[in-house]
């Protein structure tokens, strides 16, 4: 059980600005996301493409932006619990308990929800048949390659993880790679070395092809392709990996009692709580009139919902505003050495 | 002002003007028309406002930019008649523009 003053949910930009927000104010948080990297949509999106809306940085990319704010918040030592998705929560007296998929308990007073428009989760075959086999079958990662071996494997996707993966596993499986297109997206390289491996027997290559039925009782035994003129071929195999990247789900936050609009949570903007008491929200996933889906929005209203977290933490303390040039608490809780 | 035909999975049929440089996307998420998410806000990075475009129409858009075309592999039911709604801007000559939306975005 870890105790903390917020548990933050979300390690985008306004996840991090917001451990900052805090850590001036002497809170502690804990970060948690369900991808595997801090950096949100900026690192999983869009790690390369120029944003020129920061205020003061001309131009930067998701990449660098994270970066940066990973050294603002240094000086805090925050904890973050990535690969984990926040599944329940409770009230307990003055605080919430908060449960991850890893089953790993907060306690905190307070809760700021900066998920975005909700955890990644991988996107799925549409087609019905394809829950069925989900795990059995059908898989969207691959957590053991040797489950593979002497397989017949399909691969779905055109960009890197299709590529690699049917690189990968043609070295001791007979993998058919199935694209939508003639051309892939991923690394050229990766590219150029699967057509290679096409040409020397090693994989097969179909495309412009789509999944359209799968066929078998307790296993797979077959799935049908068609190609954009209607033509279908059945292949033969006893698995099937999808590839098609990440999509955003609201997920369990759905079901904690919030309002909701559109799969947004609306609050107060004098200190972005939502209709529950220590339950803020902000970033994307929050909404008000007005409201504009911008970093530096999300970066004000993690300002003034840290404010309002601090009420709840320290309910015997005033809150008092201080400027981060002259105030010596801010100094020493930011670790900076005074210049006389 | 420019009328955009937009055609629900079920075939219920929104007829919506949409003022000249807003995307598809857009007009259809401003006046609640359904089918259309646009979970990422129109940054070409999600893949949930996939749409067919009429056939009639198709040759007549703008060209895809990569991007664009990068975006469509993840949208499964993509077909040549696929685009991403936040990618077409409006304008007169888009006036009678008809779109189909897919039966789910995700």
């Amino acid at each position: 059980m870890i105790k903390t003053d917020v548990l933050i949910i979300g390690a985008g930009p306004v996840g991090l600005f917001t451990v900052q927000q805090l850590g001036l104010i002497g809170l502690k948080a804990e970060v948690v996301d369900n991808l595997d990297k801090i950096g949100g949509q900026c690192i999983e999106l869009y790690p390369d493409k120029p944003i020129y809306d920061i205020p003061a940085l001309p131009e930067c990319t998701g990449e660098s932006l994270t970066k940066n704010l990973l050294e603002q918040i240094k000086p805090f030592k925050t904890n973050f619990h990535l690969n984990e998705r926040v599944q329940e929560i409770s009230k307990e007296k003055n605080n919430w308990k908060i449960k991850t998929s890893k089953d790993k308990i907060f306690i905190a007073p307070n809760i700021i929800i900066a998920g975005g428009v909700g955890s990644f989760e991988p996107r799925k075959f549409l087609i019905k048949e394809a829950e069925k086999f989900e795990n059995n079958g059908i898989y969207y990662s691959v957590k053991d390659k040797n489950y593979f071996k002497n397989k017949k494997v399909c691969i779905f996707g055109g960009g890197d993880s299709a590529l690699d993966w049917a690189i990968e596993l043609s070295k001791f499986a007979e993998v058919t790679l199935v694209h939508r297109r003639n051309e892939f997206r991923g690394a050229e390289h990766s590219s150029e070395t699967a057509k290679k491996f096409e040409k020397e027997g090693k994989l097969k290559i179909k495309t412009p092809f789509q999944i359209i039925s799968i066929e078998g009782e307790d296993k797979i035994k077959a799935i049908t392709i068609k190609d954009e003129d209607g033509k279908t071929e059945k292949i033969t195999t006893d698995c099937v990996l999808g590839f098609f990247g990440l999509i955003m789900k609201l997920g369990p936050i759905v079901e904690w009692g919030l309002n909701l609009e559109k799969k947004h949570i609306p609050v107060n903007t004098e200190n972005f709580q939502t209709n529950k008491e220590g339950i803020f929200a902000i970033g994307d996933i929050c909404t008000y009139p007005g409201k504009l889906k911008l970093i530096l929005s999300g970066f004000h209203e993690g300002a003034l919902a840290a404010r309002g977290c601090f009420k709840l933490a320290r309910p015997n303390e005033k809150y008092r505003f201080e400027f981060t040039t002259t105030s010596k608490s801010v100094h020493e809780r930011l670790g900076v050495k005074k210049v006389d | 002002m420019p009328k955009i035909t937009y055609i629900e999975h079920n075939g219920k049929t929104h007829i919506q003007e949409v003022p000249n440089g807003l995307s598809v996307m857009e007009g259809a998420v401003q006046n609640n028309i359904p089918g259309i998410d646009a979970d990422c806000g129109g940054s070409c990075a999600c893949a949930t406002c996939h749409v067919y475009v009429d056939e009639k129409w198709f040759s007549k858009l703008p060209k895809k930019e990569n991007a664009e075309e990068d975006m469509l592999d993840m949208a499964f039911e993509a077909n040549k008649f696929s685009r991403l709604g936040c990618q077409i801007t409006i304008t007169e000559n888009l006036d009678g523009l008809v779109v189909k939306m897919p039966s789910k975005q995700a």
